[in-house]
């Protein structure tokens, strides 16, 4: 039998222009203009799916964004969208869409078994059991649950489409463009503020597109054709404002989907834009709500204003008679149109008497009234086929279809983003906005304003008024079009069912959630509004509630015998519809998610055989081809070049900060614990920072380059932090000392030329220059000028060995780089990388990030003398607390391997020889080594009671790989103790 | 939330890094009394209302600067001097 | 009318639909006195309330709740249960917590859906290896479970990952806890407030705490809308709001309230099997049973009592999720919201006494409230029961920060907002 078909004329869409789209693997025809539903209910699709939880029969309940039943996949394979609703998808060539929830198809599908056992699957069921039999019961039933759960399905492939970000400004941003939103926005606009119009639907016209008066249409056109003159206006559609953000930051998502937009030539299937408007109008309308009555449900029960909007703007109507029920006068609008396109059309009134002037105008129809009436129940298992009433005129109409009209919720979503709460209004029997901040500003449906004229004048008033706060002064107001009749409202509030059979009655069609759910939280004491939703799962489901919300609150307060005010409302959370993933993240992923920091050198790296490792966001030379293929053998070959020649290390990774001013040396002397107040000019300094806390922040050296100029180094890792606590303490706390920060990080490059052979290496490079030890003994530096660029060495060591730091403003990095690389060749210098350095610093006794964790004082690193006796420095006061000091604190020491057959790792746990292994241990390994002085596996850990410890036989236990292994305790410095080589 | 740096105007929170409780004394340079750093470093009058608090513009100007906020609202009261 | 749930009732109740249920907790009109009274009606306050009964037989104790029970961080978490923690004072808590949970749907006799699908926590660095170890190692050497992961094992139980070349990050492995997993979080505040609720407590909602009666420097009630609350001891378990209460007994404490965003998809099939969590910024996430997936990363950064988040926050947050599970860029999100939790210097709790005679503080859980709910309901009751630490929080003392003592599971320094 046909339930809905296609109307000979009428309609917004282009009969001229046919479109094929599939579902369900057969084709789907309809008409540009037309979207998903509406095409599936021109072909007489009127059952399209399964409920969530029963698995009854669905169809559209809606025409718009709050549809909670007409959810399908789009696309195929990685394209594959799951649980959209077909009311927002623009039926396009090539469209593909399925059913989903239900096997082996929605027409018949074995999961209605659920229905038959629903008195089971009542509110909360599963709180009170699946828990037997033993104590991990439940792991045993959750896959059933899981796989129950859920709606579509996911690919689990990477999404190939592409998705856009933007930035933009503007004086209004006006949401919704129905009446009052067209009319606020021109208003707006016709000040010269830049207005911005934003609306979820394809077209704009709000409830206009619904209609199918003529001189609604033409003032319609004429607004929007005005706005699109206008240069200050920008229009969007497709474009749902999805959140209203501290700063009056709105985040605005559009869909593109429908353009089929190729991401390889760079398109964007959305585009999610941050605007931040100087003032907002809201105009965003109202949602109809559903009647709740036994077998509500079946499909063809829908809105009265979604059986309007087929009829009138997709020319889609019920074959020969609908039913509409209502308690309001807005219901007649959907009875007057549908029976002017020629449906018969009856009318259930909940209220006892209707007005002369409906009677007159539905008589004039042929439309037939039942006043103080309501649907008792409704038949058609796969359809609707029959309906009976209840109430003053108990009869049974055939019929096609079902409008419901419950009344209106005014869409408060955006209004209470920010935090007020929507009130409820008795006039409109719905909630209202609780209020508005200084520049937002609310008109039309939204505000409880329902008749055409007044919403117009609402919206102009607030575009004129939103214009003037955003410092536009002259306007002209938009009027109303001539001979408008606002039609009345006349609402009878009806929640729970007045005569209704025993068939479930729905209150949330996509959760499942019926009327006995609702009086099931009641009797268990779940009864305020967030507990009723949370056990119920109540508005919970992908159209977030819309329908559904004020029913349930309604009815809970009937069954608690409060008003709706004193039962509250629920907290309306953003997005205001399920926003994709990929619109929020934009760009911002994959290879792009993080910036890549990259060392001035790193051409040369890539050039010359370099592998890179990740060091935060850096990319670093882990080692180079010429040492090895693995970073395992690599890193030792490139060690003994250091250790046995000289080898060259890119360091432009480290913090550099350039400190200048008068007060410099000072100020270096509070930050530092050790002393720098006395740092003669030419001389670098190893120094070590506190955070307030006294526990170590960083370490690094600092050279005095002149009296009142230094030049600083922190650890790669620390760099931003150390900068910002430095500009914290000079331009928050001390004000009085004259200093300046800058960082040159990325500005100047550092390499290391290590190794026995350095000064012979760096000799040669640079032939004009002294570099004897005399001249330039360690910790001593100079800047000296090199074919016209300045040069800064420093003699320092992180290695042990004769060591250099040749640092140069970045641009001349690899010049000088591959300079020093062809000038030294003689001494067989190679480049090395960052798995050598941090081996090489190890052999040392070298503290770096795993040691320097937050979590370790100056006395655990070892480094307790350095710190001044007679000076103040950061963190000094609080380093003193006493178990800062206490001895069983664990300290650095060395580790040796004591069995050469094993290996060590880095996390393992220290025991004492004798202890029991479990527990937390004495310490643990921070950092390992294969050393290639001492031909064995060395560490650096922590341990109770450190040095104190020297010379004992411990053990290492790493007992995720079933490990141990015995280790000796030794000073941390495992070559060169005396520092001759530093010194040579 | 838009944050007004002093040098630069009106930017995004998220140019921005925090810095804390702006109204706390820090205790002098050279101050060696511990109680008065733990409460200093330690303790937060954290309250559910006005607010001076530091911030940092760290994508920006690199100014610190002391900020009025709510803490129950989020308003912004303007730069503190 | 059946008190206890099982699967027999249900079918009772499904056969006889004119047999109501029983209300899950009463809600008397307050007393005039208690012997304990605890103010914060979310999952650590009820936990509390029926410890204090069940274990130690206290039972004239009322719980206090300005909204509906469970109206703070057990309902606006993210679900996640484990007990991977490696420093001292830490290990044996979360573990005991863990433990707990194991058989808390048995206990309480109400299903909280306790999933121990376990959790992996992806590296992205040899050098996070060897991090991850030493807290793996640690959960070994004190009986709790946890396996090492190389990169082949992570793609064969996460085929879903970007393992291609554009990956920002590569996984270099993960640590496992196989026991870790979810709960379904309003049940538990639920479970506990029935089973309280059955011993004798009673559960007092929509009743604000306005004040507390403190003379010689001890507590002996609290001020309500409703009239004065007399109470032998008063504990206090409103993480979030902790320094706003502690302030009415005079108290200063070492935290500031954050705002922690959290996030949920639309509902599908079963995708991801496991709870993970990212090693490059601080990202987890898990599919509820009812199909979304839960999700969430840092805080915000600056201290607010807004439940509102920041966009850039919700960007950042969407950015690790498409990053890492590249699927879920066509999937949508359906709902974000914020929950204020207590932030300390060391991101570690408060489980003690305080200044004040009588009043107990339990707070400052930062990240980890959700997950410690039965070990800090266990320990709380028992710290006030005998005046005294249970020895599983010796650590969690407000005197901490005095003596350097710090907690800090993670490296991350004496930033409250950082931690």
């Amino acid at each position: 039998m046909t339930r809905f078909r296609r109307l000979p004329q009428g309609g917004r869409i282009d009969r001229a222009k046919p479109v094929s789209a599939r579902f369900d693997g057969k084709a789907l025809g309809g008409f540009a203009g037309d979207t998903l539903a509406s095409a599936l209910l021109a072909n007489d699709q009127v059952l399209i799916g399964r409920s969530f939880k029963y698995h009854r029969p669905r169809g559209l309940v809606a025409a718009g964004i709050e549809e909670p039943n007409g959810l399908f996949t789009l696309g195929e394979g990685a394209t594959t969208e799951p649980n959209v609703a077909a009311t927002m998808v623009d039926l396009v060539d090539g469209l593909v869409a399925r059913t989903q929830n239900a096997w082996p198809s929605a027409g018949f599908d074995l999961m209605a078994v659920n229905s038959i056992l629903s008195p089971l699957f009542q509110s909360g069921f599963y709180y009170k059991t699946f828990m037997g039999p033993t104590k991990g019961s439940w792991m045993f039933y959750e896959p059933f649950i899981r796989e129950a759960a859920g709606l579509g399905k996911a690919t689990g492939l990477p999404d190939p489409d592409r998705y856009d970000m933007r930035y933009a400004f503007c004086d209004v941003l006006v949401v919704g463009s129905g009446p009052a939103g067209l009319a606020a926005a021109l208003t707006a606009g016709r000040s010269g503020a830049r207005v911005v119009l934003a609306d979820q639907d394809s077209d704009f016209g709000g409830s206009l597109l619904s209609g199918n008066d003529a001189g609604h249409e033409a003032w319609r056109i004429a607004c929007i054709g005005e706005l699109k003159s206008l240069p200050n206006a920008e229009t969007c559609a497709r474009t749902t404002v999805q959140g209203l953000y501290d700063g009056n930051l709105a985040v605005l998502v559009e869909n593109r989907s429908h353009l089929r937009p190729d991401a390889r030539k760079g398109e964007a299937r959305m585009l999610l834009t941050q605007l931040r408007a100087k003032t907002i109008v809201m105009a965003t309308g109202a949602i109809e709500r559903p009647l709740v009555f036994s077998n509500n449900d079946r499909p063809g029960v829908m809105l009265a204003s979604a059986l309007r909007s087929y009829t009138n703007r997709f020319a889609v109507a019920p074959d020969k008679r609908a039913v509409i029920v209502t308690n309001n006068d807005t219901a007649y609008q959907a009875a007057l149109d549908l029976a002017t396109a020629g449906v018969a059309v009856t009318v259930a009134d909940h209220r006892a008497s209707v007005s002369a002037d409906i009677l007159s105008r539905a008589g004039a129809k042929g439309i037939a009234i039942f006043p103080g009436s309501g649907i008792f129940d409704v038949e058609g298992a796969k359809g609707v086929t029959r309906v009976k009433l209840g109430g003053a005129h108990a009869v049974t109409i055939e019929c096609d279809a079902v409008g419901m009209a419950g009344g209106w919720s005014p869409v408060v979503h955006l209004s209470s983003h920010g935090g007020i709460k929507p009130k409820f209004d008795e006039a409109a029997a719905g909630f209202v906005p609780g209020g508005f901040p200084a520049s937002h500003y609310g008109a039309g449906a939204m505000m409880g304003t329902y008749g055409l004229s007044a919403a117009i004048a609402e919206g102009s008033n607030a575009g004129a008024s939103a214009a003037s706060y955003a410092g536009f002064g002259k306007t002209r107001p938009v009027y109303a079009p001539e001979h408008v009749t606002d039609r009345s409202y006349a609402i009878l509030p009806t929640w729970a069912p007045a005569y209704s059979a025993k068939g479930k009655a729905f209150v949330d069609f996509q959760s499942d959630v019926t009327i006995k759910d609702v009086k099931i939280a009641h009797q268990e004491g779940y009864r305020s509004v967030e507990h009723l939703k949370r056990y119920t799962t109540l508005g919970m489901g992908t159209d977030q509630g819309k329908t559904s919300n004020i029913n349930a609150l309604a009815l809970m307060a009937e069954y608690r015998g409060i008003t709706i005010p004193e039962a509250g409302t629920t907290t309306f959370r953003p997005p205001y519809a399920p926003l994709t993933m990929g619109a929020i993240a934009g760009r911002t992923v994959g290879a792009h998610f993080r910036p890549v920091r990259l060392s001035p050198l790193h051409d040369w790296h890539v050039k010359n055989g370099a592998t890179f490792i990740d060091a935060g966001l850096w990319k670093r030379a882990w080692f180079y081809s010429w040492a090895g293929a693995t970073p395992e053998t690599a890193y030792v070959k490139e060690m003994e070049l250091v250790r046995r020649g000289v080898g060259l290390a890119d360091v432009s990774t480290l913090g550099k900060i350039d400190i200048q001013g008068p007060d410099a040396a000072e100020f270096l002397n509070r930050v530092y614990v050790n002393g720098f107040a006395k740092l003669p000019v030419g001389k670098v300094r190893y120094g070590v920072m506190l955070n307030d806390d006294g526990i170590v922040l960083d370490d690094g050296t600092t050279a005095r380059i002149s009296d009142n100029q230094f030049y600083m180094t922190t650890t790669t890792a620390q760099a931003g932090e150390v900068m910002s606590w430095l500009e914290y303490l000079l331009q928050c706390h001390w004000t009085d000392l004259n200093v300046q920060v800058a960082s040159l990080t990325d500005e100047w490059a550092g390499m290391a030329v290590s190794g026995p052979k350095a000064r012979e290496a760096l000799q040669l490079a640079f032939p004009a220059e002294d570099l004897s030890n005399d001249a330039l003994p360690y910790m001593g530096c100079k800047d000296f000028p090199f074919e016209g660029v300045t040069v800064r060495l420093l003699r320092m060591s992180f290695s042990g060995e004769l060591a250099y730091e040749v640092h140069v403003a970045a641009d001349y990095a690899i010049s000088l780089w591959a300079h020093i690389l062809k000038a030294a060749a003689p001494t067989g210098i190679k480049p090395y990388g960052l798995e050598a350095l941090a081996s090489l610093r190890i052999e040392k006794g070298h503290v770096a990030g795993l040691e320097l964790d937050h979590r370790n004082t100056l006395d655990d690193l070892g480094l307790g003398k350095m710190a001044g006796k007679e000076k103040d420095y950061v963190g000094r006061a609080l380093r003193f607390r006493e178990d800062c000091q206490s001895p069983e604190r664990w300290s650095l020491v060395g580790l040796e391997l004591m069995e050469p057959d094993k290996k060590l790792r880095g996390g393992s746990i220290l025991f004492a020889a004798t202890d029991e292994i479990k527990g937390h241990g004495r310490g643990y390994i921070t950092s390992v080594t294969w050393s290639t002085e001492l031909n064995t596996f060395i560490a650096l850990g922590l341990y109770k009671g450190g040095l104190g410890h020297e010379g004992e036989e411990i053990i290492a236990a790493f007992p995720l790989k079933n490990e141990q292994a015995r280790l000796k305790i030794v000073s941390p410095h495992f070559i060169d103790k005396e520092g001759a080589r530093l010194h040579a | 939330m838009m944050i007004p740096c002093p040098h630069c105007g009106d930017r995004d929170v998220s140019e921005f890094r925090y810095g804390g409780d702006a109204s706390k004394q820090r205790p002098a340079h050279g101050t060696g009394d511990l109680k008065a750093w733990h409460d200093y470093v330690f303790l937060f009058e954290n309250p559910k209302g006005p607010h001076t608090e530091y911030w940092q513009h760290v994508l920006g100007c690199r100014r610190w600067f002391k900020l009025a906020r709510n803490t129950a609202t989020n308003e912004i009261g303007g730069v503190v001097s | 009318m059946s008190k206890h749930y099982s699967a027999l009732a249900l079918a009772r109740h499904a056969l006889d639909p004119g047999m109501p249920w029983p209300k899950a907790w009463e809600s008397p009109e307050p007393k005039s006195s208690y012997d304990v009274v605890i103010v914060g009606g979310g999952g650590h306050g009820l936990a509390t309330a029926y410890y204090l009964a069940k274990n130690h037989g206290i039972t004239n104790v009322a719980v206090i709740e300005r909204s509906y029970i469970g109206s703070g961080n057990v309902g606006r978490n993210t679900t996640l249960i484990r007990s991977n923690y490696m420093i001292g004072g830490n290990t044996a808590f979360f573990e005991h917590s863990l433990k707990l949970w194991e058989g808390l749907s048995h206990d309480l006799n109400f299903n909280c859906m306790v999933s121990q699908r376990g959790q992996i926590v992806l590296a992205i660095s040899p050098v996070q290896m060897d991090v991850f170890a030493r807290r793996g190692n640690i959960m070994r050497l004190n009986g709790i479970d946890a396996e090492l992961l190389d990169a082949g094992e992570v793609r064969k139980l996460l085929p879903y990952l970007d393992y291609s070349k554009d990956a920002r990050w590569p996984i270099h492995g993960a640590i496992m806890q196989p026991r870790a997993g979810t709960v379904r979080h309003d049940a538990v505040a639920w479970g506990y407030a029935r089973a309280a609720s059955a011993l004798g407590v009673h559960i007092i909602e929509n009743c604000e705490v306005t004040g507390f009666v403190i003379n010689d420097g001890k507590v002996s009630g609290v001020e309500t809308p409703r009239g004065r609350i007399n109470a032998g001891k008063v504990g206090i378990a409103v993480a979030g709001h902790t320094s706003h209460v502690a302030s009415m007994a005079g108290l200063k404490l070492p935290v500031e309230s954050h705002i922690l965003q959290a996030f949920v998809t639309e509902p599908i099939k079963p995708i991801v099997d496991h709870v993970v969590s990212w090693g490059a910024e601080l990202f987890y996430l898990s599919q509820s049973d009812k199909g979304g997936l839960v999700f969430g990363g840092h805080i915000d950064g600056f201290n607010t009592y807004t439940q509102r988040g920041q966009f850039n926050r919700i960007q950042t947050v969407a950015e690790c999720a498409v990053s890492l599970m590249p699927f879920i860029s066509r999937l949508r999100l359906l709902r974000h919201w914020g929950g204020i939790q207590d932030m300390t210097p060391d991101g570690s709790p408060f489980i003690c006494r305080t200044p004040v005679k009588n009043l107990y503080l339990n707070g400052g859980w930062c990240y980890q409230g959700f997950k410690a709910t039965p070990a800090s309901g266990w320990t709380y009751a028992h710290t006030i029961a005998h005046d005294q630490e249970h020895e599983l929080v010796r650590d969690f003392a407000l005197d901490r920060f005095e003596k350097g003592r710090e907690l800090d599971e993670f490296g991350l320094g004496n930033w409250t907002y950082k931690q």
